[in-house]
Order: structure tokens, then C-alpha cells, then sequence
């Protein structure tokens, strides 16, 4: 079938607007998704199709409308919450974590809580370090939610509806960095699976691991490394949350050397978590230690060089990819 | 309640309204005590050790749900707070679900996941027992906001104390659901403490039902002691929002006889201040009332107490014969997702 030129914006918005139109259950709430578009232009345009009760603005109240979603998903409704970064959805924590992830299980299984939470999360555009950081790890820690990273204009365009058919709460991270992200997109052809980490690009020696806005600079330290003569394999986890073990072990059974790629701090990281997982399932497949790039460990800070140090760049990657190679088992 | 139709005691001057009214007392009266001789159980059996955790006891606070879920509906939903044993059995909760539940058994309406704090029962639209202070507002608003979009008939009651009234939560949602027009009665249980701090303590401005009102939601306090009063109020707040007039406030001036929880000690408050509102008792308020208009004797009440023991009586039985769920289901209702728990691989 035909391609068309799009971006992750545009194929964000082209989900919801196929939400919406497939299921009158479905309702987009969040501050300034209606006239404004959305504080990154993801819902531009939907308000008028679909008017102010199904693309709804929301006062500045993030637990409150937050927990609205998470009641009227109760209630059977199919909201779709956005909140405008993972820094800002901390205000509304309580209500993800005591209410959306708990209650199916507080009340023996007898309520479904089928929200989904998009957010914005990432560094990358000088916003500082009140705008930048990246949590979705904290996210993934918590049992019954599942939390999704779409890094791929695919992604962006077929992670929604089966978020939306899921019973349980989905948390969906959006990097702020992909937004303008364009390239070629093939028609959707039937759902998406979201439980599957992803080979983005296929290589012998070693395993690079990451997910969301590190992906584009995991597949440039791949380039550089192929220019070296090193063969990377780069697994896209697309779902942070549960983690699909089976394709990571896979892939690390083949290269023998992993190294994890995570805009999370390292200390008590995704990353870490990933890595252990490794050394508890795949520890004698290994021929060097996994290896972790990560975020340096202070507030995101604003100057432009100063961001650029304290983020993964592909050039990190590439020299621990060069380290664990190194190894020779 | 009464399944017997006892003899008016003045039946010359009495109607079917009379009747009718008599009737709805007893009613009260009895969802009063079965709440009462329920808890004052759960005392004995916490002292028993046979259950645990953080009870709440509403003894004092009874006609706060008994006269308010006596205006709502089976089509309306109710949310709660962790102090929720008497909102759970005026909504209708089986006490013997509730029990089980307080014993952490698998036929407690949580199936033991929940506890004394987080009672829920989706067939009655009982949507818990929340132990955030203010945690349930806005999930509370978000069942509102369904009932409003799909253009249904029912309301939502959210109960929460006059500690969680200094809550963003509730702030939030309060001027969310104005916005909005939700279809929310905001029900505060203002029992003048939030555990061991008091009221004036708390709040800057103590007249909350005037500060709700500056959301711009019709406001009012009433004396929470008063069971009719409070069925009076609710029934008139909840009228208006099954009219269409969005959110309704409710400040309901009520007393806890009983400590925050069975492990305070209650060293805060006077036992002078205590003694003054025990006679101000809802049950006996009723009782009284009841009586002096003949709708009650000695005989009628006893036959009335003696139910409701017998109900809490039949539930502690039931609890203590009931299963506990397998461990072997530990992961159960977790979520839907396959694989989500590493254990589960
Ligand atoms: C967010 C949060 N903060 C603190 C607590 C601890 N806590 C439990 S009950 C309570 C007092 C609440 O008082 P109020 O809202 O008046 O309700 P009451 O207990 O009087 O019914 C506090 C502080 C809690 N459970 N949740
Ligand atoms: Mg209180």
C-alpha cells in the first residue's frame, strides 16, 4: 500500500482522531487540547471536528482531571488524559498510582480502570530541569499499569487504539525531541502489538537496548560503529512496562554483550532493571558486563552544551558499545 | 426494614402518611444501629485480634450516612472515605461481605485485598473506601463527568472529612466540577477533627460550606447529628442536581465518639467535649423523637436492636467459617496484562 509523509505529531493526532470517531466512549481531556492544540500541537484541529464535550479543555488541576479520567473509566467511559510533561503529571501521581494502578486490585477485580495517560517526557530543547526529565522509569515500576514508549512514527500512529482496548491503565510517553520527527508511514493494517520489543536494526556483536527519543541516536552510534567494522543489533523496548524478556534475551543469546541506552538517570534506573534482567536470565550467554548509558545525574540544566554533556549522545553509546566488544569473553 | 406492621400506638389520628413517616424512622433508626452494633463489634473483635490493620469507627457520625444514602438511588454511585463502614451498609453493602472483608477473607466484598479501608461493591456502585485523604474527590468527579456525557439520571455522593477539605484535591475538583456542572454531591463530613488536629487548627476560615460556595456551587451546613435534617438537606441537593444545577456541597457538622482509629489513644480532645456531643447521640435523637410522637416504645426498639444484632451476629459467623483466598492467587487482579508481574513469567 501507498506511504504518506507524516510526522509523529501528525500521526499522534491521526490515532486520536480515529479514536474518536470509532468509539463514542472515547474523550480526550487535558489543559489546553481544544483551541490551543495541545502545548505540542498534538490535538490541533480536533476540537472542531469533534467539539468541546469529547476534546476537552481542563483547568489547571492535573490530579483532578487526572482522577476525572481515571472515575469515568470507571464509570465505562474511554478517556484519553493528556498531561503536558512526565514533570508536571507528578501532581497528579496520587491519583495514577493509589487510584488507577490499585483499584482493580483493592476491590477484589471488580473494577477496570481502561485510561490512558499520555504525557510528553525528555530532554533535549533547553526547557531546563523543570521540563526535561525523564521518568517514565518511575512509571514502569509500578505494577498494574502498563506503560508504552512509541519512538517510530508507527508507533505514534498504533499505539493508541490497542492502549484503548486494554482494561487496564496505560501510561503512553511521548519524547518531546520526536514531535517533528517525518518520514514515510504505511497505511495501518490491524492492531498493533504493543507487548513486543522491537529489532530496528539487525547486527551480530553487540546489543543496544533503549527505547523512545534515544532510538534515533542508538541507530546513529549503530552507523558509527558499522563504519568501524561492528556489527550492533539496536531492540527498540516499546513497552517499558511489562518488558518483553523473551526478545531481549534473544538478541543477547546471539551478540553476547549488551549495553543499555536510557534518558532516566542511572541510579535505580529502567536501564538497571533491564541489566538486571540480563545478568538473572542470560548471565552465561554473556561475554562482557552490560554496559549502561545514561543521563548524568543532576537536574537536566539548561545551557545547550551543558544539556548536550549531561544526555546520552551516540557518540556514549557508541564508545561503550567499542568497551563491551572490547571484551572478548 | 420491618417486615412486621406493629400497631401504631395512636392509631386514631394516624393516616398512611403517618404511617408511612413512622415507617421511614424506623428505617433510619435501624440503618443507625446496625452501623452502631456493627462497629461496636469490630471493637471486640479487633481486641480479639481478629481483625487488623487501620479501623475507623463512624460511631457518633451514623445518621450523617444513613440520611444521606436515603436520598440517593440505586442508579446514583457512591464514593468513600477509609472511615467507611457506615456508608458501605446504608448503601447496602451486605454486612456479611463487609465482615469477611474486615476478617480478610475471600468472601469479603474486596476479597480480602481490601480491608476496612477499601470496601467496594460495583453491584450496589459502591466505589470504596479511599485512605488518600481527598484521594476519591476527583475520582468521584470523573464518575460525574460519565453519568453527564452519557446523559444518565444518576448522581455521585462523595463523603470525605473536614481534613480533606484543606486538600488540593478537593479544591481541584471542586472548581473542576462547577465548570463542568457535574452531577456531584460533595458530602464533608465535618467531624471537627483531622485525627488529632481540630478544626480551627486546620483551616484559616472554619465555615467551610462558605468557602465551597465561593466555587460557586449552591452550599449550606446542617447539623449532622439530626438524621432528618440530613436526609432533608441531601434530598434537596440532590433534586437540584438531577436537575441539571451541577454540583451540590454539603457540610455535615457531625462528632466521632470514638478515637481517629483504633490506635489513638485520643489524647487531643477533653472528655468534657466528648461527653457534651454523646448527648447530642444520633441514635438516641431519633429514638426520642420517635418515641415522643409514638412510633416507638420499649418493646418495638428492643425487637429493632435485636435485628441488628443478630445481623452483625450471623456476619462474624459467617466470617469466621469463610475460606481465605489461596495464596497461590496473590497476583490475581493486579491487572489484565500478561506477564506485567516478573513472578508470573
Ligand atoms: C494524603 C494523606 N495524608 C495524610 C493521611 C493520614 N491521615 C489519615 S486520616 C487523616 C485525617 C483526615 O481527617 P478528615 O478528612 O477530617 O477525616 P476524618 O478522619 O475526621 O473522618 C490523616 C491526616 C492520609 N491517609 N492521606
Ligand atoms: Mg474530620
Amino acid at each position: 500500500m501507498a506511504t504518506a509523509t507524516t510526522t509523529y505529531r501528525e500521526a499522534l493526532r491521526e490515532a486520536l482522531r480515529e479514536a474518536l470517531s470509532a468509539d463514542d466512549r472515547v474523550f480526550l481531556m487535558g489543559e489546553d487540547v481544544g483551541k490551543y492544540g495541545g502545548s505540542f500541537g498534538v490535538s490541533l484541529g480536533l476540537v472542531e471536528e469533534f467539539g468541546p464535550e469529547r476534546v476537552r479543555d481542563t483547568p489547571l488541576s492535573e490530579s483532578a482531571f487526572v482522577g476525572t479520567g481515571i472515575g469515568a473509566a470507571i464509570a465505562g467511559m474511554r478517556p484519553v488524559v493528556e498531561v503536558m510533561t512526565v514533570n508536571f503529571s507528578l501532581l497528579a501521581l496520587d491519583q495514577i498510582l493509589n487510584n488507577a494502578a490499585t483499584l482493580r486490585h483493592m476491590s477484589g477485580g471488580q473494577l477496570s480502570v481502561p485510561v490512558v495517560i499520555r504525557m510528553t517526557t525528555g530532554a533535549g530543547r533547553q526547557l531546563a530541569a523543570q521540563h526535561s526529565h525523564s521518568l517514565e522509569g518511575w512509571y514502569a515500576h509500578i505494577p498494574g499499569i502498563r506503560v508504552l514508549a512509541p519512538a517510530t512514527l508507527e508507533d505514534a500512529r498504533g499505539m493508541l487504539a490497542p492502549a484503548l482496548a486494554d482494561p487496564d491503565p496505560v501510561v503512553i510517553f511521548e519524547h518531546g525531541s520526536l514531535y517533528n520527527v517525518s518520514g514515510e508511514l504505511a497505511p495501518v493494517e490491524g492492531p498493533l502489538d504493543v507487548a513486543s520489543a522491537a529489532v530496528r536494526r539487525s547486527g551480530d556483536d553487540v546489543t543496544l537496548l533503549t527505547y523512545g527519543g534515544s532510538l534515533p541516536k542508538v541507530l546513529s552510534a549503530a552507523d558509527l560503529l558499522a563504519g568501524e567494522g561492528i556489527s550492533a543489533e539496536v531492540v527498540d523496548l516499546r513497552s517499558l512496562r511489562p518488558l518483553d524478556d523473551a526478545t531481549i534475551m534473544a538478541s543477547v543469546a546471539r551478540t553476547h554483550r549488551a549495553v543499555v541506552v536510557d534518558e532516566g538517570w542511572r541510579t535505580g534506573s529502567l536501564a538497571a532493571e533491564v541489566s538486571a534482567r540480563i545478568t538473572e536470565q542470560a548471565f552465561y550467554e554473556l561475554d562482557a558486563p552490560v554496559g549502561r548509558v545514561c543521563s548524568a545525574e543532576v537536574p537536566i540544566p539548561y545551557a545547550r552544551h551543558l544539556e548536550e554533556a549531561a544526555l546520552p549522545q551516540a557518540e556514549g553509546v557508541a564508545a561503550a558499545a567499542r568497551e563491551a566488544v572490547g571484551h572478548r569473553g | 426494614m420491618s417486615t412486621s406492621h406493629r400497631k401504631p400506638a395512636k392509631p386514631a389520628h394516624h393516616g398512611t402518611h403517618q404511617d408511612a413517616a413512622a415507617k421511614h424512622h424506623r428505617d433510619l433508626l435501624a440503618s443507625m444501629l446496625l452501623i452502631r452494633r456493627f462497629e461496636e463489634r469490630c471493637v471486640e473483635l479487633y481486641s480479639a485480634a481478629k481483625i487488623r490493620g487501620f479501623v475507623h469507627l463512624y460511631i457518633g457520625e451514623e445518621a450523617v450516612a444513613a440520611g444521606v444514602l436515603d436520598a440517593l438511588g440505586p442508579a446514583d454511585a457512591v464514593v468513600s472515605t477509609y472511615r467507611e463502614h457506615g456508608h458501605a451498609l446504608a448503601r447496602g453493602v451486605p454486612t456479611d461481605a463487609v465482615m469477611a472483608e474486615m476478617y480478610g477473607k475471600a468472601t469479603g466484598c474486596s476479597r480480602g485485598r481490601g480491608g476496612s479501608m477499601h470496601l467496594f461493591d460495583t453491584s450496589r456502585r459502591f466505589y470504596g473506601g479511599n485512605a488518600i485523604v481527598g484521594g476519591g474527590i476527583p475520582l468521584a468527579a470523573g464518575l460525574a463527568l460519565a453519568e453527564k456525557m452519557r446523559g444518565g439520571p444518576g448522581a455521585v455522593c462523595c463523603f470525605f472529612g473536614d481534613g480533606a477539605f484543606a486538600e488540593g484535591e478537593f479544591h481541584e475538583t471542586a472548581n473542576l466540577a462547577v465548570l463542568w456542572g457535574l452531577p456531584l454531591l460533595l458530602a464533608c463530613e465535618n467531624n471537627l477533627y483531622a485525627m488529632g488536629t481540630p478544626l480551627r487548627a486546620e483551616h484559616g476560615q472554619t465555615d467551610l460550606a462558605m468557602r465551597a460556595a465561593s466555587y460557586g456551587m449552591p452550599a449550606w451546613a446542617v447539623d449532622g447529628m439530626d438524621v432528618l435534617a440530613v436526609e432533608d438537606a441531601a434530598r434537596r441537593a440532590v433534586e437540584g442536581i438531577r436537575a441539571g444545577h451541577g454540583p451540590y456541597f454539603l457540610e455535615l457538622r457531625t462528632y466521632r465518639f470514638r478515637a481517629h482509629s483504633m490506635y489513638d489513644p485520643d489524647r487531643y480532645r477533653d472528655k468534657a467535649e466528648v461527653e457534651h456531643w454523646r448527648t447530642r447521640d444520633p441514635v438516641m435523637l431519633l429514638e426520642r423523637r420517635m418515641r415522643s410522637a409514638g412510633e416507638l416504645d420499649d418493646a418495638s426498639y428492643a425487637e429493632l436492636d435485636r435485628r441488628c444484632t443478630d445481623e452483625v451476629d450471623r456476619a462474624v459467623a459467617a466470617a469466621e467459617a469463610a475460606p481465605v483466598e489461596p495464596v497461590g492467587d496473590l497476583l490475581r487482579y493486579v491487572g489484565t496484562v500478561p506477564g506485567d508481574l516478573p513472578e508470573a513469567r
